[in-house]
């Protein structure tokens, strides 16, 4: 073989390892530099997450770190000037942090809650939520109210695990899996990773989807369901699968408050919720002594179904026999939902048949031996492999937190959680139902909250509203309209505080969130709202500060303009206090290290954050003399403890580092994750890998570790006694809160159902649904899911703009052709836009790519990219308001349970455009570019060294010329 | 040896990992840089080596969705080197590898009309032809950790759509694919005997139900699992 040259300079060379953050899925990376310039970005096979392989963002971080919207230095928005017209100047760090500092303290030393801080893309909501906590603001949140609230709080007040990144399919073992509303998702690398598994085993694969496309693609089978009926759905199998009597018996008693007693006494303070004795243990019916007994007694033999009447005579029944009830009746019959689903009864019935299939005649085990929580001896772990995994179209909808239960009692009735081939949780999770964290809602000057800003109510007395039933919160999150509000409303916070309702605020910090474009509903008037002032001549809403490393649309509308670095610039955490990489058999978390120079003026916003922290007092930072107790955000990481031996990482703790999970600081810390490939990995013993919520040593470890309160066993609400409280409440009935205004009585009776249930969603409950034929909802494509990098030179290269898709035969029988100029008209706006036909589409439904379009001059682009000429926003259609309706108030478009925003809710009709009336409607005006930001090149020839060609010889040419 | 790859049909998403690595791994590979014009312009475009096309079959509701990857098929008998005026485009005789040597090449764009794969792209920027390398400069190279030894797109892929390997060896895990999933080659009629290959989606048998039930009311049931229960707690007393 011809020797062939040496192509790359090895020794000039270098690789360091660290944590991607191109998305959310924190994979773990190989950084090849040269200089000070990225060679080559791969997958790091030792890691966790992704096991060497990385996605098509991931493998774009160059064109990230070579954008020319990365912000330079910190900008002010000039005096004079008008918020978004784009005119700022720049200052230095020092200027910028006196003035926030100075702003920050005058808020804290007054009225804290006049602080609203908010984060979008964030990976780091255990130090912000901590810092919002240490300045004494209940006022913050992260942008879960806006993604993923129903999945988490549906998971967390049912199985005390759920989808999004809770949990994991249990890749190696399903033989069944069942996939709801995913295109893409949050474990963008890993679902691929474990897609692959599944088909090369010969497992079948459903995606449940009205669009097929993403996964969908390379599904079995591909229901292309109508939008908001996935709860209907779900229902229909739990009613095919209880009528053929297809559910696990025992896992239900032992493990589920199936066996509970419910009270029977319509009309009082009591009817619905659970019995107890005397000293608050939950009670089931012992069929020896024919009265009640504690659940927790597993000596006990338990009735699952039935109904009686204690000594005192109280009536209940069992939670299984209100289940039952409930779902044998016909509504659920999949003859009665067929319609609505736009899934055929045959169809429905099927695939119920095959779960249970699978779950009951291709069980399969693991021999290994475990003890459940009451000491019950199991020589082995019985999977019943169904895996299922759910997300953004469940997420997305107002009746999403509902769904999310609904998909989890079909889970449940097969015995399929956290077991051998089912869906497995990750650590921390499972939780006990709910976690034990209340919401804060008591705020004092200088002083911090007493508890995090978030937390989980369980029941009306754990609402944050004052003594007149008014929302504390200025996103109104756990108020009577949206009362677990877990992640908070930050689709509402604009709009709430403009308004001055609740109240008004004074400033407003965002980290990386694109409130003025497509992360805001109505994102034409929210531009609108940001520049509304008051009859003083002042905004109405202040002071806007906005962290981001990137020239986005929220940057043009700031006041304050603080420049962070990219993620291969700093020194980060992904820690298990927060949002971790855990795997489910192991419990990990992670580090980001620097990997190049910042050759800007821009400071990494943790870094930001302990400073101002410290500067403004916070106990947490500073000592009682001012002076720092930490000298910058890594000295944080290694020293500050949540509890005593409980830190942001929980690798390699210590003093020496030889310590997991629990441990004194080590000071070495950094450098030790950096020698083990930026990540800590804690593997669970085999014997505590499955039925985790039952599992003694398992939650022995958990309670040990900090993950969870106690040890006691986290027991499945099939029926949830939280949601009872709420909807008594709403009848007046309940012993503690109560709502004033009629529509919150009547949502609480309408929609907190203790059994997982379905209805309307609520803007086709309050529109002319033949006037808008049309369900409209928009994904993310895999290869900007989650990104902050639609400007990124090569991504979009394969997108520069979206199309509205439609099922070709429904958009032909309407006189649509491809790319036809239609209108897009919803209860609130219209928009005009360009249709391109497709197979793999319910014919009720048009949906688009979102955050594809872009305000012209924003990101870095050309004033006329197609990004902003062709590319438009679904987000002008949807309002942040349900429809109107008289004599109420106006009700946030989301979910009535969680708050979580409603986007897929929305319904639209479609008309040709008159010829000639081409281009997108609505039109922005052009973003003015910041000072100093470089010029954007007219070609790009980006290599770190100069290529090494391989010469081919004269002599071969002439021997074998073109002919071989 | 006979170097090429293996594109699997049925696990491809489409998502565009093995193209970006291509991409990026490229730009500073062997034929570097690849050019791209107007990046943050009106109609950016660019030099790819890897593009992903995506496909309807069927209408709907029995429509299905090809993601189908395309790149060089490092062609046994490939026209793009056949028609090369300059002897710049070559198979390589040691692995069968298709390389375009960018000193010889005059970029008279032949290669790119005779191939019908469109897998060669003109370096606009730099007035020559290139194309796919295999990643002849990853592949060879002793520096990398022997795992790490492949094409970028290869090392890439999330959902292990991508295999490489020497078709020339019965027993490699490419040739293995190909004999086992039934892998072919793409317009194999146009006579070129491209190298790739590709693996169909898998057709999967019907899945096992249980079997329904003959329908029986709400209360029937009920009692049934009334009296199931009695039985199971008759029963355990017994024991």
């Amino acid at each position: 073989m011809a020797a062939l040259p040496e192509f790359e300079n090895h020794a000039q060379q270098s690789i360091k390892t660290t944590t991607c953050y191109m998305c959310a899925c924190r994979c773990g990376i190989k950084v090849t530099l040269e200089g000070n310039e990225v060679r080559f970005i791969q997958g790091n096979p030792k890691h966790p997450v992704n096991k060497g392989v990385l996605c098509a963002k991931g493998n774009a971080g160059i064109m990230k770190q070579k954008s020319p919207a990365k912000l330079t230095q910190p900008l002010l928005r000039k005096a004079g000037t008008e918020r978004g017209s784009g005119e700022f100047e720049p200052i230095s760090w020092d200027t910028a942090l006196d003035l926030l500092t100075q702003r920050l303290r005058k808020i804290r030393a007054t009225d804290p809650k006049k602080l609203a801080f908010f984060t979008g893309r964030d990976q780091m909501q255990a130090l912000t939520g901590l810092w919002a906590s240490q300045f004494g603001t209940i006022n913050w949140a992260a942008h879960g109210g806006f993604c993923s609230v129903n999945m988490a709080a549906g998971g967390l007040y049912m199985t005390g695990q759920s989808f999004w990144e809770f949990g994991d399919p249990d890749w190696d073992h399903a033989k069944y899996f069942m996939l709801w509303g995913v295109a893409e998702d949050h474990a963008s690398n890993p679902i691929k990773i474990g897609l692959e598994k599944l088909k090369r085993r010969g497992a079948k694969f459903v995606a449940i989807n009205p669009v097929r496309t993403g996964y969908q693609a390379i599904a079995d089978e591909w229901i292309g369901i109508r939008p908001g009926t996935d709860g209907l759905l779900a229902l229909a199998f739990v009613h095919v699968l209880l009528k053929n009597e297809q559910f696990d018996w025992d896992f239900l008693s032992r493990y589920t408050n199936s066996t509970q007693l419910v009270i029977d006494a319509p009309g009082t303070s009591e009817h619905g919720l659970l019995l107890r004795d005397g000293s608050g243990e939950l009670q089931v019916w012992n069929q020896a002594t024919n009265a009640p007994d504690a659940w927790v007694d597993t000596r006990v033999s338990a009735a699952l179904f039935g109904e009686f009447k204690t000594v005192e005579g109280v009536q209940v029944k069992t939670v299984m026999t209100l289940l039952v009830e409930k779902y044998l009746s016909d509504d659920y019959a999949p003859e009665n939902v067929a319609q609505r689903t736009g899934v055929d009864a045959s169809t429905i019935e099927r695939l119920a048949l095959e779960m249970a299939h699978v779950a009951f005649k291709e069980t399969i085990t693991i021999d290994t031996p475990w003890e459940d929580w009451a000491g019950r001896k199991h020589e082995k772990f019985v999977g019943r492999p169904v895996a299922m995994h759910a997300m953004r179209g469940i997420s997305a909808h107002s009746n999403g937190f509902q769904t999310c239960r609904a998909i989890h009692l079909v889970q449940i009735l097969l015995g399929a959680v956290d077991c051998p081939g089912s869906h497995l949780a990750k650590p921390p999770f499972p939780k006990h139902v709910a976690p034990p964290v209340k919401p804060a809602k008591h705020m004092a000057p200088n002083t911090p909250l007493a508890s995090p800003p978030l937390g989980f109510p369980m029941g009306p007395e754990d609402l944050v509203i004052d003594d007149n039933g008014d929302p504390l919160r200025i996103d109104k999150a756990y108020s009577w309209e949206a009362p677990i509000a877990n992640h908070g409303m930050m689709h509402m916070v604009i709009n709430n505080a403009v308004k001055g309702d609740p109240y008004s605020i004074d400033t407003l910090i965002l980290f990386m969130a694109n409130m003025s474009w497509n992360s805001s509903m109505n994102t034409a008037e929210v531009q609108q709202l940001l520049k509304k002032k008051n009859d003083d001549g002042e905004y109405c809403l202040p002071f806007i500060v906005t962290c981001d490393a990137f020239h986005s649309e929220m940057v043009n509308f700031s006041d304050l303009v603080l420049p962070d670095t990219t993620y291969l610039e700093r020194f980060d955490t992904i820690s298990l206090l927060d949002r971790p990489i855990s795997e489910p058999h192991a419990a990990c978390d992670s580090i980001r290290q620097a990997s190049i120079e910042p050759d800007r003026d821009v400071r990494p916003w943790q870094e930001v954050l302990i400073d101002v922290g410290t500067r403004l007092g916070f106990p947490a930072l500073s000592n009682e003399d001012g002076s720092a107790k930490f000298k910058d955000y890594k000295d944080f990481i290694v020293n500050w403890e949540k509890a005593p031996g409980i830190g942001f990482l929980a690798g390699f703790r210590g003093e020496n580092g030889e310590k997991s999970m629990l441990g004194e600081p080590n000071q070495n810390k950094w450098d030790a994750y950096i020698e083990n490939d930026c990540f800590f990995e804690y593997k669970l013993p085999v014997n505590q890998r499955y039925y985790r919520f039952a599992n003694k040593d398992y939650l022995a470890w958990a309670k040990s570790v900090g993950f969870n309160a106690h040890d006691g066993p986290i027991v499945m609400e099939l029926y949830s006694e939280t949601l009872q409280k709420f909807k008594l409440a709403g009848q007046g009935l309940y012993d503690g809160p109560l709502p004033k205004a009629d529509v919150d009585k009547q949502r609480l009776i309408d929609y907190f159902d203790p059994l997982p249930d379905w209805y309307v969603p609520l803007e086709e409950q309050r529109i002319d649904n033949k006037a808008f034929e049309f369900h409209a909802v928009n994904q993310r494509p895999m290869f900007m899911y989650h990104s902050w990098d639609s400007q990124n030179a090569w991504l979009r290269q394969i997108m520069t703009h979206n199309y509205l898709y439609m099922n070709r035969a429904k958009a032909l029988s309407m006189g649509i052709e491809d790319l036809a100029w239609v209108w897009v008209s919803s209860h609130h706006s219209e928009i005009r836009c360009q249709v391109k036909l497709m197979e793999g589409c319910n014919p009720d439904t048009v949906w688009t790519w979102n955050a594809i379009g872009k305000q012209s001059g924003a990101w870095g682009l050309d004033k006329n990219a197609p990004e902003s000429k062709r590319g438009f926003l679904m987000n002008h259609l949807i309002s942040e308001l349900l429809p109107s309706v008289e004599g109420e108030r106006r009700l946030t478009n989301s979910d009535p349970v969680t708050g979580q925003a409603a986007w897929y809710d929305l319904k639209v009709n479609i008309r040709l455009a008159a010829p000639g009336e081409t281009g997108v409607y609505p039109e922005f005006d052009t973003i003015k570019p910041l000072p100093s930001m470089s010029d954007t090149p007219s070609v790009l020839k980006y290599a770190t060294h100069t290529a090494v060609n391989i010469e081919r010889s004269m002599s071969d040419v002439i021997k074998r010329g073109g002919l071989r | 040896m006979k170097l090429g790859l293996v594109i699997d049909l049925d696990t491809c998403v489409g998502c565009h990992a093995c193209a970006v690595a291509c991409k990026q791994w490229n730009t500073s590979g062997t034929t570097g840089p690849l050019s791209d014009y107007q990046p943050y312009g009106e109609e950016p475009s660019g030099v790819w080596f890897n593009r992903i096309r995506h496909y309807e079959v069927g209408d709907y509701p029995t429509n299905k969705t090809i993601n189908a990857p395309m790149s060089c098929m490092h062609c046994d008998d490939a026209a793009c080197v056949t028609v090369c005026p300059t002897g710049a485009s070559y198979k390589r005789e040691e692995d069968g590898i298709v390389l375009v040597d960018q000193s010889k090449c005059m970029g008279c764009n032949l290669c790119s009309w005779a191939c019908p794969y469109g897998a060669r792209e003109l370096d606009e920027e730099a007035g020559v032809m290139k194309k796919c390398t295999l990643c002849v400069d990853r592949i060879y190279d002793e520096n990398l950790p022997e795992e790490e030894r492949k094409p970028a797109c290869v090392l890439t892929c999330p959902s292990h759509a991508r295999f490489f390997g020497d078709f020339d060896d019965p027993q490699s895990e490419v040739s293995s694919l190909v004999r086992e999933r039934g892998g072919y080659a793409m317009m194999p009629e146009l006579g070129y005997q491209p190298v790739n290959k590709y693996l169909p989606p898998r057709q999967r048998p019907k899945a096992p139900t249980v079997a329904a039930k003959q329908s029986e009311d709400s209360g029937g049931l009920i009692a049934k699992w009334l009296k199931r229960q009695k039985d199971a707690f008759n029963q355990l007393g017994e024991g």
